[in-house]
């Protein structure tokens, strides 16, 4: 009897079991605080942040890719987008777009960091409206701070795949823990204040000891192009030594793994109780859909109330304590004011902390780092 | 760098301990935890260390 072998679905390009992409919200479908913003750092896409600096302002948000993008093609419907909104000419202009891995990550993930034999493909499609050569830049965060430069050359208001593969190299250093680790990022522009010295190199590790050590000099100044945009989308990054196709995940999938990070409640209510009439908080179950990173910090967006069923109360918490990577157990409000004030002799009875609809009611919690 | 003003504690009021950082970060007002490996906590301490923030005693 002749024996049949039979070919696996799926599975050529997998490099291990479970997820190959390292990278979270790589096709940038989650955008919990936000579609737009002219706020850099965390304000829209998920785990990703656009930072800039040094003059000029940019615009950051979450874009609907469209038929005619050839992204849309492969499945993505969304990029991450960076418009100049004010240009400058000046030296100290700086933006990039970058996203922060735990180094428990990378270090568990087969990636042999410290063998220049052992690699990590960064793969992604972008475009920009100007013309140039351009950086993604790699840094290792524990120990002393390793960089390492590639670069990428485009065409005006061209989609185009980059696919970016670096070693490991023997000094570098990656904590087993939920710290930061390792670094992605994808420079649209840097000025001559933090470029050219002689040890920015490309294709290399290197220790940046120099201002001006960031980045080889870019030849186009993107910062100083009104209305330039720059987007990026399908980023993934992968052990190996090629990039495979891009690893399409469903929203709550990715949704759940953002979660680590970042969560935001509206539409919600916790039930809780007032445990002395004079004290200015309540004690609450606030506990959070997703264990998180660390502690995080809790911000209060909009109006959040203190009810209770047929009794008139006021009171707005303002903070929230009792903070754990599982939840929260406590809310409290000012001492004095329209919505502070203790809640008289209403106290050891149930309230509720109400908040009302998002977006524009909310309360963040975020273990980003 | 993150803009963090009018920092004070907040105590539990079970415990009496200090439970969080009552601060505006950038502007807004944010509960902070004591855990190092929350950033804006490790900022907070950074800040103080370089004499550019102080932290209010609880009330």
């Amino acid at each position: 009897m002749s024996l049949i072998k039979v070919k696996s679905r799926g599975t050529d390009n997998v490099t291990g079991g479970g997820r190959r992409n390292l990278l979270i919200n790589g096709a940038f479908n989650i955008a919990q605080r936000g579609t737009s913003s002219t706020t850099a750092n965390f304000t829209t896409v998920d785990r990703w942040r656009l930072n800039w600096g040094g003059g000029g302002t940019l615009t950051q948000a979450q874009h609907t890719l469209s038929s005619s993008d050839t992204p849309y093609t492969l499945g993505l419907r969304k990029s991450y987008h960076a418009t100049v909104t004010s240009a400058s000419n000046a030296g100290g202009t700086w933006s990039q777009f970058e996203q922060h891995i735990e180094a428990q990550n990378i270090a568990q993930s087969g990636w042999d960091y410290t063998s220049s034999s052992s690699k990590l493909t960064f793969s992604f499609w972008v475009k920009s409206s100007l013309a140039g050569t351009f950086y993604t830049q790699y840094r290792t965060v524990d120990g002393t701070v390793y960089y390492y430069n590639k670069s990428f050359t485009l065409v005006a208001n061209t989609w185009k795949k980059i696919t970016h593969t670096i070693p490991g190299n023997s000094n570098l250093t990656i904590n087993d823990d939920n710290g930061h680790g390792f670094t992605v990022i994808v420079a649209p522009d840097y000025g001559t204040t933090y470029t050219g010295h002689a040890q920015a190199v490309a294709d290399a590790w290197y220790v940046r000891t120099q201002n001006s050590g960031y980045f080889p000099n870019f030849a186009q100044d993107w910062s100083n192009t009104a209305n330039a945009t720059f987007e990026i989308t399908a980023t993934q990054l992968e052990v190996g030594d090629s990039a495979t196709d891009f690893e399409h995940r469903s929203f709550d999938m990715e949704m759940e793994d953002c979660e680590r990070y970042f969560q935001t409640y509206s539409d919600q209510l916790w039930q809780g109780t007032n445990e002395h009439a004079t004290n200015y908080s309540l004690y609450l179950d606030g506990k959070f859909r997703k264990k998180m990173r660390a502690t995080p910090t809790a911000t209060i967006v909009g109006t959040v109330n203190i009810g209770r069923p047929q009794v008139g109360v006021t009171q707005r918490p303002n903070a929230i304590g009792g903070l754990s990577k599982e939840g929260f157990y406590n809310c409290s409000w000012p001492s004095s004011g329209t919505y502070g004030g203790s809640l008289g002799t209403h106290g050891d009875a149930y309230y509720r902390m109400v908040v009302g609809a998002g977006p524009t009611n909310r309360i963040d919690f975020s273990a980003e780092f | 760098m993150r803009t963090i003003t009018d920092a004070q504690y907040k105590k539990d009021e079970v415990t009496g301990e200090n439970d969080i950082i009552f601060c505006k970060l950038n502007g807004v007002e944010s509960s902070v935890p004591l855990d190092e490996d929350n950033v804006d906590y490790a900022e907070i301490l950074k800040q103080v260390k370089e004499g550019t923030l102080t932290i209010k005693d609880a009330d």
